[in-house]
């Protein structure tokens, strides 16, 4: 006999033009870490927040240990033991770790609050759990994944017997990601149920006992026992239809060097933060750079697209030094894939054709001396959307009517049909969906071959590793390590991102071991 | 996700147009529930604002005299705000040109008319563009607010010029505050014989087609719609902020010049202190109303002219003071500013709608 600690049958949500759910039976075993696996907007989060109260559901019920439920809110939840870590945390900045977990705590009996005993309570979590944590920092002092730690313990500390975690690696290095898979390890030991959304496939097959699958807001697959899921299986029902994602292909050779970076340094406010960069960019090459977020990779890409003015240092593009602002980057063929794409890459209020010639609007492609050549633009626009396999219904739509994945492909038309001599990409596919991701993997896998000197910046490690020739990896604004790629294994990569170095590297360095 | 994407222009445009009729109903019904606890009676007013503003030729007339200042002025806060900027100043702008037109038309060259009037015209626009370019150029070069800016302007342009027509430009012997009277070869050509309707409405119209055409057409008018919706994003493809904020806070002083000097070439033939009963902030209703479309100015612009020549009419005989127009014209901006209200009204009413036909939707969207 099998026992269910959730139990959700036939739910429906409908929002004004869109079912995000429909019709999704869902149950998890207690004890169970279940993977709930779909692409962005296939509607898992919105089906674990119809459970976790925070979103109404239009139909269906909800069983929480066999008995029927129906929450309201949240703390309806919570109290029936179930806790939820939101992908954007809610912690207080400037209390302690303690402080943080047992907020709310105080308002039972505000005469009376035992700080002491409740700080007692969370270190018993902390020991418990084998979380690696100090109860006594301030959680502004923490990194991410330290913070995500301080909303598990939260979610326990109330007593949750059913944890849902929203795509918890996404912030994560690999050396944090082993931390949490621990953890989760041993919340399924003492008998916790464990519900991780995630798109990550990988991640899913590592840690999971079963899970289930959702795409367009229906219930694919649910329940798989792990055994019977690969990775490619996952894929296929998450996307509908076969993803080649593990396969690559390396630069068979390169030409000469286009973009030269020479001890490149900026500071802000606070000090330096890109130290004596030096970087080469060949024809035909992708040099990677893995890092994580905030090490410098903001400025480096600014400073290699005229957006920020370097303290110190040189860029030269074949030999010539590059210097002015984002126009004269451009104009001397210096392409650019920003990192946030609805910030800097397009403006989300105009539409396809004013998007598709943006960074190119003095181009003589697009237009004369005053007048926009509109014909050319149209035409352009058409090749654009067909050739990229752009959804969208004419180049008239606007632009926050697009998928990430098909805004992510507007940007990337319009820089590569550019034919850019260097391009800067930066986050790439972040927050795009597995297909989208494949195709813009394949152009620009293609553009490299076909010549192109690319400068791959990205927070996602796997894509750094499939695309890169060259991997270098970036830790607090220095380039700690340059290879050609595969020599470096992901845990290796991992400790460079974290830590700057390997472990032992030091040792090593003394000359004292061989 | 999100919208379905096949019908999104069209929806969008008549979105925007429900909801401008719809905040000025709103704002019509509450001008008559106040007209109500006044005292007064709201079928009589409106009777009366009708009468004044379309009831008869004359009535008519008297409503494009007022609609042509009002399509200016309203072409230059919608032109402003195409770049994201907020142009508060347009009154005293306004002033500037129309002293700038009075002091050219004024000046006897021995010009034959089509140099005159033209000269005079572009007198007036440089003047009204060159005090709205100080607070681009104060924005473009110490990142000054421009709200603060332009709205302070205002009291500067104000007092100056009453101290011009009250001064140096007030001709002898002349009990009016104002300057000399324009020549003949400066005036605007009069439509209707002793009426204040000339050929300025013409350059009205046909400069809403103009500005349409700039910002739709045109490079500088592409990149000010670019750093208006997106300044990152514009700065990032190299589009000069700077530049774009100078230039568009001239065009847009420029355009509420033309106010003045179609009041001083026209209307009146002469600049007379106080002369516009706000035409300058007016231009904020009219502009609202269009919703951002310059093609529309027109009919915003005629319908707050229609307001305004009916309400001189209402003091007359219903004994309603004249700032009921006012009062009109404001809650249409508040209910414009309103988008929400009406978003709120729409899915109310869409409730019913049945799922297959929604999971249709989405499979659109998709």
């Amino acid at each position: 006999m099998c026992q269910y600690d959730i139990e959700m049958t036939h739910i429906t949500k409908q929002y004004p033009l869109v079912l995000a759910v429909d019709d999704v039976s869902f149950r998890v075993r207690r004890g169970e870490v279940h993977a709930l696996v779909g692409e962005n907007g296939a509607g898992k989060t919105t089906l674990m927040k119809i459970l976790y109260g925070m979103t109404s559901k239009n139909g269906g019920e909800i069983a929480i240990g066999g008995k029927p439920v129906n929450f309201k809110k949240p703390g309806d939840a919570i109290a029936a033991g179930i806790g939820m870590v939101h992908q954007h945390f809610q912690l207080t900045p400037v209390l302690t770790v303690a402080e943080n977990v047992v907020v709310g705590e105080e308002r039972q009996s505000w005469w009376n609050f035992n700080r002491k005993k409740a700080i007692d309570a969370v270190d018993e979590i902390i020991r418990e759990y084998g979380f690696k944590i100090d109860a006594g920092r301030r959680v502004g002092d923490l990194s991410v994944g330290e913070q995500q730690r301080v909303e598990i313990i939260k979610a326990l500390y109330r007593g949750a017997q059913i944890l849902i975690l929203d795509e918890p690696t996404a912030v994560l290095t690999p050396q944090e990601v082993d931390e949490l898979f621990k953890v989760i390890d041993r919340m399924r030991s003492l008998g916790k149920t464990v519900v991780i959304i995630t798109h990550k496939l990988k991640e899913a097959m590592a840690i999971s006992d079963s899970a289930s699958v959702m795409r367009d807001g229906k219930m694919v697959k649910a329940g798989v026992p792990i055994a019977q899921c690969s990775t490619d299986l996952l894929a296929k029902w998450m996307v509908g239809r076969d993803i080649e994602l593990d396969s690559t292909r390396r630069a068979q050779q390169f030409g000469e060097t286009v973009l030269e970076v020479k001890g490149l340094c900026c500071r802000d406010r606070h000090g330096p933060v890109l130290k004596d960069i030096n970087l080469r960019i060949r024809a035909g090459e992708i040099l990677g750079i893995a890092g994580v977020e905030g090490n410098g990779q903001t400025e480096l890409i600014e400073a290699l697209t005229g957006l920020r003015t370097p303290e110190s240092g040189q860029v030269l593009l074949r030999g010539e030094p590059l210097t002015g602002g984002p126009l004269q980057f451009l104009q001397k063929g210096v392409g650019h894939v920003p990192e946030d794409r609805l910030a800097r890459g397009l403006i989300k209020d105009l539409n396809i054709r004013e998007n598709l010639i943006l960074g190119y609007q003095w181009s003589d492609r697009f237009a004369g001396r005053f007048f926009l050549k509109m014909n050319d633009i149209t035409a352009f626009s058409r090749k654009v959307i067909d050739e990229y396999r752009i959804k969208a219904p004419s180049e008239k739509a606007l632009i926050s009517a697009l998928s990430g994945g098909n805004q992510q492909k507007v940007i990337i038309g319009r820089v590569f049909e550019e034919n850019p001599q260097v391009i800067i990409v930066a986050q790439p596919t972040r927050g795009v969906d597995i297909g989208a991701m494949e195709y813009i993997h394949e152009v620009l896998l293609n553009l490299r071959d076909a010549g192109a000197a690319i400068l791959l910046i990205s927070a996602d490690l796997d894509e750094v590793r499939r695309l890169s020739d060259t991997l270098a990896v970036l830790y607090e604004g220095e380039i700690v390590t340059e290879t050609p790629a595969d020599t470096l294994s992901e845990q290796e990569i991992g400790m460079y991102m974290l830590s700057g170095k390997m472990d032992g590297e030091e040792v090593l360095a003394d000359g004292k071991t061989a | 996700m999100g919208k379905p994407l096949n019908r999104s222009k069209l929806a969008h445009s008549a979105n925007t147009a429900i909801q401008s009729v719809g905040a000025l109903l709103i704002a019509l019904i509450l001008g008559a529930v106040i007209l109500l606890l006044t005292g007064a009676n709201p079928l009589g007013a409106y009777g009366a604002i009708l009468k004044g503003s379309v009831g008869s030729v004359s009535a008519f007339i008297n409503t494009l005299v007022q609609t042509t200042p009002l399509m200016f002025t309203g072409l230059s806060y919608l032109f402003a705000a195409k770049a994201g900027l907020v142009n508060l100043g347009m009154e005293g702008q306004m002033l500037c040109g129309a002293m700038g037109a009075a002091v050219a038309g004024a000046w006897n060259l021995g010009l034959p008319k089509f140099i005159h009037l033209p000269l005079a015209i572009l007198v007036g626009v440089l003047a009204g563009g060159l005090y709205g370019l100080i607070a681009g150029l104060l924005k473009a070069k110490f990142g000054a607010n421009e709200y603060i800016v332009t709205l302070m302007l205002n009291y500067v342009a104000t007092l100056l010029m009453s101290y011009l027509a009250n001064g140096p430009l007030r001709p002898e012997g002349e009990i009016n505050v104002a300057t000399a009277p324009v020549l003949e070869t400066a005036q605007f050509t009069k439509l209707v014989k002793n009426r204040g309707l000339t050929a300025a409405l013409f350059i009205a119209v046909t400069l809403s087609v103009l500005v349409h055409f700039f910002l739709d057409r045109t490079k500088p008018g592409y990149e000010i719609r670019a750093v208006g919706r997106g300044r990152l994003a514009s700065e990032t493809a190299g589009i000069n902020i700077a530049r774009t904020t100078m230039l568009t806070m001239f065009i847009s002083g420029g355009l509420a010049a033309m106010a003045g000097v179609s009041m001083v070439l026209g209307v009146n033939g002469r600049y007379i202190e106080g002369f516009s009963p706000g035409y300058g902030f007016n231009g904020i209703a009219v502009s609202s109303l269009a919703s951002g479309n310059p093609l529309m100015v027109g009919v915003s612009a005629l319908i707050f002219g229609a307001l305004r020549a009916g309400a001189m009419v209402l003091n007359m005989t219903q004994r309603i003071r004249p700032e009921f127009a006012d009062m009109i014209q404001a809650l249409v901006v508040i209910f414009v500013a309103m988008p929400a209200l009406f978003q709120v009204v729409k899915t109310r009413a869409k409730k019913p709608e049945t799922e297959p036909a929604k999971a249709a939707e989405k499979k659109e969207a998709n």
